[in-house]
């Protein structure tokens, strides 16, 4: 059903239509609204949940980790410090090839503290075997949430997924979202039928060391997972989502007026959005400029985004965080795929919206601007406070 | 005991390992009907080194600091699937209790859950080579906290965590020790048998890290609490309801001088530090009424 509502509620009808057994959280912002909502449903009679108030966002990743371990599905959402905070365990999870979901709703990293919207937290995370996955609007914000358990769940993959939902822009924003009915979601989404678990009839062991003779291999598995759920699961996900909810599911990559495009940006989340409209703009004034949107960002799609841009002229790559000392991740990530290859665009690298600072259409008309006029070669900040940077002493800023 | 092993022997603890005797000790009086959540630690290493495992029952591992959220999570689940009798047991050392883990452990204590924890409490981190703890005794030799010339070992008592369990209220909280194994035995059925959540701390000589004679861990965690150095105790409920009367209380030194992490307070210089330790074991047998 259609209906005017906040992403962070929206979010949370869908996972309550999910049925998981155990949620557990600990509150930062912005992701409070999505487990307030849950506690609500669960205080209401309205979804069958253990929800367990933690102290910390360690335990929270630690009991939903005890509760999928126990063969229940299982959620958390968590936001910025909290991502961090969990790190350990998240890497944990993976590693024991738990199928948990996970909502970070997108915000910066401290310090300064900063409660407002980039990339930081969860691409700071990449390596740590979740499956991530980026939304760049409410409505696909619930679909990936519904595809996210099918995908973690199928037996062929086993690993968590992470739904990553910009902070504020997505979170606190009220749109219009289709919300399926149990129905059909129960004919996407069995229930959760684990390949392995804690159970006194069947005892096995968990968790185990793995010394020099063995561990290589548990991560050469997660990464060959990755690989087959890239090209065969996440595909296979998509066509069921297509089949039963009649509109597209994860297709890892969304190219947007990219055919005969010889300028075109690729960045992830809802800054699409804005992207796309400049792309509209500019398309009008005879311009070629398109947009690639990335959405799944582990595993990454390597080929994809490889013959997505292979003939494109220009390339921007336009990421809310930062490798400090290198250049966005994104950027060095794609310039990766280009190495050796005879097709090789130019591209360019852009960081911008740190910490909330907002993303105009003017930034974004500059950036496709510059791009045409030949980009930047590395990394360039756009939309920083000018008098600052000419101010080269006022550099260095002690907070 | 039954015939079926919950903790099976071949794993690699070292001879005289007090953790390996009381883990087992845990398990056999729990019974197969038990899942357990471990932390990090020597008694996680040295049974589930792949692909051979010690455990008879459901068991896992996730990290240092967490089970007692682990277990929580386990015990959410339980009771969604509407499995609720199965005994959960949390268990780690005393570091993964007493220090790193101290903040899920209150979690878990605060919110009620239906679980047992144990910690198995050798007073040091072992098992990456004796450094001091939360729980390491005054005046105790490790890696960590050293004897030299300025200085008699571990400056600070141990922690109270027997107490600090108690204070959540909790329906049960001891202290027992390996010397005792049919005590211990008991107090984990007794433990099993209350509802919400429950805290037994064991002391477990520990042969490598306290360098004494691995024939001697049971004679040795005997005098501990003969002494007045380890006293055993029940609250419930947070009011102290039972200790384990001592018919006469052996200096401190019968039980420091089996052991070489000790040794160095044996010297003429050190005595203020011994005369503190027979101070600690006085004050525990007034405050617990040991005698």
């Amino acid at each position: 059903m259609k209906k005017f509502i906040e992403g962070s509620r929206a979010t949370a009808e869908i996972i309550k239509l999910c049925k998981p057994g155990v949620i557990s959280a600990y509150p930062i912002t912005p992701q409070t609204h999505i487990v307030e909502e849950l506690a609500q449903m669960v205080a209401n009679g309205d979804l069958d949940s253990q929800f367990i108030n933690v102290e910390s966002e360690h335990s929270a990743a630690s009991v939903v980790l005890g509760g999928s371990a126990t063969g229940v599905r299982t959620y958390t959402a968590t936001s910025s410090q909290g991502l961090l905070l969990m790190v350990e365990v998240l890497f944990n999870i993976a590693g024991m090839r738990l199928p948990i979901v996970l909502t970070c709703a997108n915000r910066a990293v401290s310090a300064p503290i900063n409660i407002w919207n980039d990339h930081q937290d969860s691409v700071t995370v990449r390596d740590s075997g979740w499956i991530q996955l980026y939304a760049e609007n409410n409505q696909e914000a619930c679909d990936l949430h519904l595809q996210a358990y099918k995908l973690a769940e199928n037996h062929k993959v086993m690993l968590p997924v992470m739904v990553c939902v910009d902070g504020y822009i997505l979170t606190h924003a009220g749109e219009i979202v289709d919300i399926p009915d149990q129905k059909s979601i129960d004919r996407f989404l069995p229930k959760y039928d684990p390949l392995y678990k804690l159970d006194v009839l069947n005892p096995i062991t968990m968790g185990i060391v793995g010394g020099p003779d063995s561990y290589m291999e548990t991560r050469f598995a997660i990464h060959n997972t990755m690989e087959k759920t890239l090209n065969e699961i996440i595909p296979e996900v998509s066509n069921d989502f297509a089949k039963i909810f009649g509109r597209a599911g994860n297709t890892l990559i969304e190219e947007y007026k990219t055919d005969d495009a010889d300028t075109v940006i690729v960045a992830l989340g809802s800054v699409v959005g804005t992207i796309k409209d400049v792309a509209d703009e500019l398309r009008k004034k005879g311009k070629r400029v398109g947009v690639l949107k990335i959405i799944t960002h582990r595993p990454f799609p390597k080929n994809q985004i490889y013959n997505a841009l292979r003939k494109v002229k220009n390339v921007g790559i336009l990421e809310k965080c930062i490798s400090l000392g290198l250049s966005g991740p994104l950027f060095a990530e794609i310039t990766s795929l280009f190495a050796a290859k005879d097709d090789t665009p130019k591209i360019s690298g852009f960081v911008i919206g740190l910490g909330g600072r907002d993303v105009t259409k003017q930034n974004i008309e500059y950036i496709f601007e510059k791009l045409e006029k030949g980009g930047n070669n590395d990394t360039e900040f756009v939309g920083l406070d000018e008098n600052v940077v000419k101010n080269n002493k006022e550099l260095i800023i002690n907070v | 005991m039954s015939d079926i092993k919950l903790f099976n022997p071949g794993h690699t603890a070292c001879a005289g390992c007090g953790q390996s005797l009381a883990a087992r000790l845990v398990l056999e009086a729990a019974g197969k009907n038990t899942i357990v959540a471990n932390n990090t630690g020597c008694l996680e290493v040295f049974s589930t080194y792949y692909p051979q495992t010690a455990w008879g029952t459901p068991w896992i591992h996730s990290l240092f600091e967490n089970c007692a959220a682990v277990a929580s999570g386990i015990e959410a689940a339980l009771i969604y699937l509407k499995k609720t009798d199965t005994n959960i047991i949390a268990q780690g050392g005393d570091g993964g209790t007493a220090d790193i883990g101290l903040q899920a452990l209150s979690g878990m204590f605060e919110r009620g859950h239906n679980i047992l924890y144990v910690c198995y409490d050798n007073e040091a981190y072992m098992n990456t080579g004796v450094q001091r703890s939360g729980l390491t005794p005054f005046g105790t030799n490790t890696t960590t906290s050293p004897v030299g010339l300025q200085a008699h070992g571990n400056k600070r008592p141990k922690k109270n965590i027997v107490e600090i369990a108690a204070s959540h209220r909790i329906p049960y909280s001891a202290s027992a020790s390996v010397g005792y194994p049919q005590e211990l035995q008991k107090k984990v059925q007794k433990a099993l048998s209350i509802k919400g959540p429950k805290y037994i701390q064991i002391h477990v000589p520990c042969p490598l890290g306290w360098r004494s004679n691995p024939s001697q861990t049971i004679e040795i965690a005997k005098l501990a609490v003969e002494t007045g150095l380890y006293p055993i105790i029940e609250y419930e409920y947070g009011d102290l309801v039972n200790s384990k009367k001592l018919l006469k209380p052996k200096p401190v030194t019968e039980y420091l001088k089996l052991q070489k992490r000790f040794k160095h307070l044996f010297a003429e210089n050190a005595k203020q530090e011994m005369e503190e330790i027979q101070k600690i074991a006085d004050d525990n047998i007034k405050r617990y009424k040991l005698i």
